[in-house]
């Protein structure tokens, strides 16, 4: 096999190269972090992965957008009974590109929850839900529930009727779970009628308290995706998993629970003669 | 299942003081909305003691002496009898409290206290409205001559006009003449009982009739003559009521709720709203089956009331 002979880099080039590199290895020595930048995106994830396991990844752009236009807004945005309404109309008609980036938050709003549903239906149908994964799906679900407040707790800052209205009866709604529910009303009330206290506690939930816990469970749903691996598809040839689950002893038969393993599955069949779907 | 080996010790060994630990903080959750000033105290109480209990149970290994494993024997053959004498002394540590060990009590220890002293105002401060008092109310609603006796009229007003528009409110007021002697009202509130929409009559509203009295301080009330000859109704889900407020249809789970009035100096004074699960009769012969203020959905009579048995003070 004939070794092409390379191109000698010019001089310039070289010193160029160096000049790009440096930084990158000056903050690579102190920090680790172009290793570890390049850990999480060059991580090895089956050849088969199918176009359906980017859903994830949208849902988390959809957030990521949420999160800055939402500050964008907060920027213009007056929590106040008296205010609230007019400065929305403030940020639609007056501030450049107000009513784009208004527009984004708001339609976005409704593409998040509907992405994490697609997101949660690729999860299931694929069956990434199994041995190691659970704890994923769990936190998946909180994440769920917490965006869905995200949604409650928006609904009512445009403080006009609809908003308005469907707040008190969510409001009401939470207040006929039993036992609790009418401290539970309370509590998201502010008090015993809904009143200035009211917005400005749901605006400090929808922009402060929830979007933190769920960047946190973000954090923590995307550590595990990345130390178990991406599942592959459920037609996969290929085993599944992180590397180092692959490493790990085999249970006697060779075959381990929720793994895709098709090796494994190849060489010594199962008890039940392999049938299993 | 090992088989039981008398003298074996379990650890950790059962113990109440959890159950008891618990049933501290029952009682001080409990005690916190009825008597805060009684029970609740005394539920701090018995949260602490047991707590205080409980963690001594728990550390017991760590503080007392080390325990003494016997080791096992296995008299050889023809040793018939055990010198204890000649058993090794149970190896005592020569530190009691290795200093590793301190210094991590003492990290977590102080890290909780610090911690629990930081949170407990911030929690106090983000859940005390759960537990706060109803708004009293106490809003003058105009003379009792702009109330025509056997009339109806929706009456807007402001709970605490300091608040603005957000506290506006609205009662559906008919005046039923005189029962002995006094006049007798019947103010309904018009938040549906099933999730709080505001309910509307089912029948004309005079718009023209419209009335602004100015009740003194700034505070206007407006009146709009109605007849709800079909009752009420909700646009949200569907409640349906009768004149009176007992439900006829659809989700709501019991009567329209009423305002307290009073009459001072010739005016109608409304007061904080009661729940209502049935009103049998009409008018001011009305029978009304009163029970403190209950939030829309909850069941106030019925077997279904169990589910909401306390309620935030009054």
């Amino acid at each position: 096999m004939a070794v092409a002979a390379r191109p000698r880099k010019s001089a310039r080039r070289q010193k160029l190269e160096a000049a790009i590199t440096y930084p990158l290895d000056w903050l690579e020595e102190r920090s680790g972090v172009v290793g570890g930048i390049k850990y999480f995106l060059f991580r090895k994830v089956p050849a088969d992965t199918n176009w359906m396991q980017t859903l994830g990844s949208a849902t988390l752009t959809a957030f990521i957008v949420q999160a800055v236009t939402g500050v964008i807004l907060a920027m213009y945005y007056k929590p106040e009974p008296t205010t609230a309404y007019q400065s929305i109309q403030h940020i639609m008609n007056d501030v450049t590109l107000g009513w784009l980036v208004r527009g984004m938050h708001k339609w976005g709003a409704s593409v998040f929850i509907i992405l994490m549903f697609f997101h949660m239906g690729r999860v299931f149908l694929f069956g990434a839900y199994k041995y190691p994964r659970e704890l994923n799906w769990i936190v998946g679900v909180m994440l769920l529930a917490v965006g869905m407040m995200e949604g409650f707790t928006g609904y009512l800052l445009p403080w006009d009727q609809t908003s308005y209205w469907a707040t008190v009866v969510g409001i009401n709604l939470n207040g006929t779970a039993p036992f609790l529910g009418p401290f539970i009303a309370q509590f998201l009330r502010g008090g015993s009628e809904i009143g200035p206290d009211t917005l400005s506690r749901f605006y400090s939930m929808h922009m402060l308290l929830i979007p933190g816990a769920i960047m946190a469970l973000i954090g923590l749903h995307l550590y595990l995706v990345v130390r178990l691996g991406v599942t592959s598809p459920p037609w996969s040839k290929e085993a599944a998993g992180a590397t180092w689950l692959e490493e790990e002893p085999a249970s006697p038969n060779g075959n381990r629970a929720g793994l895709t393993q098709p090796t494994a599955r190849a060489a010594a069949p199962r008890a039940n003669g392999g049938d299993d779907a | 299942m090992e088989p039981d080996e008398p003298g074996r010790r379990h650890d950790p060994g059962p113990t109440l003081y959890p159950i008891g630990f618990a049933a501290g903080v029952v009682c001080l959750l409990i005690g916190l909305i009825v008597s805060p000033r009684l029970i609740a105290p005394i539920g701090a109480a018995i949260t602490i003691v047991f707590a205080f209990l409980w963690i001594r149970d728990a550390t017991k290994s760590y503080r007392g002496k080390p325990e003494q494993v016997e080791p096992e024997r296995r008299p050889g053959r023809g040793e018939a009898t055990e010198d204890p004498a000649q058993e090794p002394a149970p190896a005592s540590s020569a530190e009691r409290f290795p200093r590793n060990r301190f210094l991590e009590g003492a990290t977590l220890g102080l890290g909780a206290l610090i911690g629990l002293i930081v949170t407990a105002p911030v929690a106090a401060m983000a859940l005390g409205p759960a537990f706060g008092k109803q708004q009293k109310v106490n809003v003058d609603l105009g003379p009792l001559t702009d109330y025509p006796e056997g009339e109806w009229r929706i009456a807007t007003f402001m709970l605490d006009p300091a608040q603005g528009e957000i506290s506006r409110r609205t009662a559906f007021v008919r005046n039923n003449g005189l029962l002995e002697g006094k006049p007798s009202f019947t103010l309904i509130s018009n938040r549906c009982v099933h999730l709080g929409c505001p309910v509307q009559p089912n029948g004309p509203v005079f718009d023209n009739t419209k009335q602004t009295i100015s009740t003194g301080g700034g505070e206007e009330v407006t009146l709009i003559k109605m007849l709800p000859a079909g009752g009420f109704g909700c646009p949200c889900h569907g409640g349906q009521y009768t004149s009176e407020g007992n439900r006829t249809a659809g989700p709501p789970v019991r009567s329209l709720d009423r305002y307290e009035y009073s009459i001072v100096n010739g005016r109608l004074i409304i007061g904080s709203t009661f729940s209502v699960a049935n009103v049998e009769g009409t008018g001011k012969d009305a029978l009304i089956e009163k029970y403190r203020r209950a939030g829309p959905g909850q069941h106030v009579d019925g077997w279904e009331q169990i589910f909401y048995p306390l309620q935030p003070p009054s």
